[in-house]
């Protein structure tokens, strides 16, 4: 119950930061709730699973891209375009997990971030239809949803909750059920889990499909509220952004990649203002983080003050 | 120790007095700040700077023309009275950052207009949320995408021409002086794109024909087996390779024809911050380029341009004052100088006060059409557009001899011009 409330209760402090906060946050906060959609979809393979991917960037884009193309070249509304990033994610991850998962640990990685690369010379390749590195513009009269405006600040903020809290309650859900508890048997010891009778094969497959299918649904977000695709998101460093945000946050705490995502998003915004040199800053933060809470923030609230936070 | 004689007792009218009379000293400073608000307060130009990421030489030198500009701007008095801030914010050459830095500057920093985007992707990504937060982004990045219509009424391009005017005026050239049929070599990403449409349709229009487009892969580290897909009869070769493999690209292009190939036409945006007199660049001599602006000061240089290029510190060679070694992106860099004085006089034209006046500003510049060269433009002449929002201007083509870029021809403006694609005024504010 009290789990249940921790994170409905953040949900609702999203809601009254609405209210509250000054412009400039009140953007960085919808934003910074799409990007942490994206990092719990990477938690769950990663965090949970113990899978680690180095191709997210793919799913991101297939959602990105299956939403902007159906806009601009399929003509589709908002709401179709955005179940179109959906399919397309859940059919990239679904193929990408067929093959990738033959391989694990370090080849793992590598496959993963083989064939996010192959996507992302794709989407170049087909510049006649994807604009390639320049991207396009998803017109502002394309991204109103039920006659609601996405690019009004106040309903881009609501839309943000309402796919950060979907996916949130989805994930708190998933790794409370059976199926999230052999999901955690698999990372702590897969062969035992093979050993009790589990379809380990089948279990790690759905665990890629969701967690590309929640990145994808993200990559559509984004594209939806910021009104622009191009393969820039596609490219190996949105693949390393989401296991950074969720090691910093805390692998495997439903909570860790928001607040990863968020803390991540204001260490650069802040040091930048501070020095040019702000990468300096953020760097010597995160060795920092990585020396005096390796298993980040909210992993280190699991180990001082609660021990059965999820 | 306690002091013998302690406060006096509070009345309440002293109390009353002191109250009135902090509440009115506290606000003060409030009010004037008021009374100064239209003619003091700087006017806040956000500069969205490329200080990291593939754009960093780039931005290096887009940073210093800007500075340059400011200073002269606010010694001759500023803008309509008031001094010109620059508040600079790297955008890390990334749209995600670029779209974030463009709230910074509005939401934040409160600043007037955003400016100074040179990377295609990064104004792409920038531009839909500049429009829809009414900040006029004033970018300099020869992108066709301000002319393309893909844009908003916020977004501008006055400082810099477009890469489709560009390779449009060189076609003439290309086919009265260096021959008809031409072989394209070009990144196989969107800007090798715009290379390959709109070169092959401007060479169809002047009677030449694109024997063969040979895209190169974006990751590709060496080029030697692309070059057998030459055709032999190629007169011309068209190459715009751009980033860390291009000085292995000309070098094994070098190798590969040992001195007998076709003529070599190339775009000056591959060797930008880059010696010509590099090792390996030997096989360029006697090659052409486009340039913007001429790196190497040119006989007869304008006394505008000497100005120019001393208050930017460059040398006659196209290097920094104080490093002879760090070559400017001097066919570019000119767009920020440029682009501030457009903003200067729109600002002026429209008597520009505040945030308040922003649509009168992007009137004021639509309404520009001739720019004589000056000072302020010390490229040359130019001719804004602003049904498109993109002006149009002279283009040279300098040929390397001896280690140096020597102009040979300079086009007209009509030569740049080519139909409307938009009308930005129809679009409301």
């Amino acid at each position: 119950m009290r789990v249940y409330a921790l994170h409905a209760g953040l949900i609702v402090l999203l809601f009254a930061l609405h209210f509250l906060l000054p412009a400039y946050h009140h953007g960085n906060l919808a934003r910074v709730m799409v990007l942490a959609s994206y990092a719990i979809g990477y938690n769950i393979l990663f965090g949970y699973t113990g899978l680690l991917s180095l191709g997210h960037a793919l799913f991101f884009a297939a959602g990105l891209y299956g939403m902007g193309l159906g806009i601009q070249h399929l003509g589709l509304a908002p709401a179709p375009a955005f179940l179109l990033g959906l399919v397309a994610g859940a059919v990239v991850s679904g193929g990408l997990a067929l093959l990738a998962l033959r391989t694990s640990g370090v080849a793992f990685m590598i496959v993963t971030l083989m064939f996010a690369q192959a996507g992302y010379l794709t989407l170049l390749y087909f510049g006649t239809y994807t604009r390639g590195d320049e991207g396009f513009v998803i017109a502002q009269a394309s991204r109103a949803l039920w006659g609601i405006d996405l690019s009004d600040p106040g309903n881009r903020y609501l839309a943000a909750l309402i796919l950060f809290g979907t996916c949130l309650l989805l994930s708190l859900w998933l790794v409370r059920t059976p199926f999230g508890r052999v999901l955690v048997a698999i990372r702590e010891n897969e062969e035992r889990v093979r050993m009790l009778g589990y379809d380990t094969f089948a279990h790690k497959l759905a665990a890629m499909v969701i967690s590309g299918t929640i990145a994808a649904a993200a990559g559509a977000g984004y594209g939806l509220l910021f009104g622009y695709a191009g393969a820039t998101f596609a490219s190996v460093q949105y693949s390393i952004f989401p296991l950074l945000w969720v090691l910093l946050g805390g692998a495997g705490t439903v909570l860790g990649p928001f607040v990863g995502t968020l803390f991540m998003f204001y260490l650069i915004d802040l040091s930048s203002g501070i020095t040019t040199a702000y990468m300096l800053i953020a760097g010597v933060v995160l060795v920092a983080l990585t020396l005096f809470a390796p298993q980040g923030l909210m992993g280190e609230v699991r180990r001082r003050l609660w021990k059965g936070l999820p | 120790m306690i002091p013998k004689s302690g406060p006096k007792a509070t009345t309440r009218r002293g109390a009353l007095t002191t109250l009135a009379g902090g509440v009115a000293a506290a606000g003060l400073p409030l009010w004037a700040r008021y009374s100064h608000a239209q003619t003091a307060a700087p006017i806040k130009i956000g500069f969205q700077v490329h200080r990291t990421g593939i754009g960093a030489a780039y931005g290096r030198w887009y940073d210093r023309t800007t500075q340059a500009a400011v200073k002269l701007i606010n010694e001759g008095g500023g803008i309509n009275g008031r001094m010109v801030e620059i508040i600079a914010e790297d955008d890390g050459t990334d749209p995600k950052r670029g779209a974030e830095v463009v709230e910074k500057f509005t939401n934040q920093h409160g600043c007037d207009i955003g400016f100074g985007t040179l990377f295609s992707h990064v104004v792409i990504g920038s531009a839909p949320r500049a429009g829809e937060l009414k900040l006029p982004y004033f970018v300099v990045s020869e992108g066709h995408h301000v002319a393309s219509g893909k844009l908003n009424r916020y977004t501008l391009q006055p400082g810099i021409t477009d890469v489709k005017s560009q390779v449009q005026a060189m076609a003439p050239y290309v086919a009265s002086t260096l021959g008809k049929k031409v072989t394209m070599i070009f990144p196989d990403f969107a800007f090798g794109h715009d290379h390959r449409d709109f070169f092959t349709a401007a060479m169809q229009a002047q009677g030449g024909e694109v024997l063969e487009q040979i895209a190169i892969p974006p990751a590709e580290t060496s080029f030697t087996k692309y070059f057998p897909k030459i055709p032999r009869e190629t007169e011309v070769l068209y190459h715009v390779m751009v980033g860390p493999a291009v000085l292995t690209f000309v070098k094994e292009l070098g190798e590969f024809f040992g001195g007998q190939g076709p003529a070599l036409f190339g775009f000056i945006d591959s060797l930008e911050a880059v010696a010509i007199d590099s090792p390996g660049l030997e096989f360029l001599e006697n090659s052409y380029f486009w340039e913007g602006m001429c790196r190497n000061a040119q006989p007869g240089q304008s006394a505008h341009e000497t100005a120019y290029r001393a208050a930017v510190g460059v040398n006659e060679q196209g290097a920094s004052l104080s490093d002879p070694k760090d070559v400017a992106t001097y066919a570019h860099m000119f767009g920020c100088w440029e682009t501030l004085h457009v903003v200067k006089a729109g600002m002026e034209a429209s008597g520009y006060a505040g945030p308040q006046d922003r649509a009168k500003l992007i009137e004021a510049v639509e309404a520009m059409t001739d720019i004589p060269e000056s000072l302020a433009h010390p490229q040359g002449a130019k001719l804004f557009n602003g049904r498109t929002h993109q002006v149009f201007g002279h283009q040279n083509i300098s040929q390397v001899r001896g280690g140096q870029l020597v102009r040979v021809h300079t086009t007209s403006i009509e030569d740049t011009l080519y139909p409307d694609e938009v009308d930005y005024t129809t679009q409301a504010f």
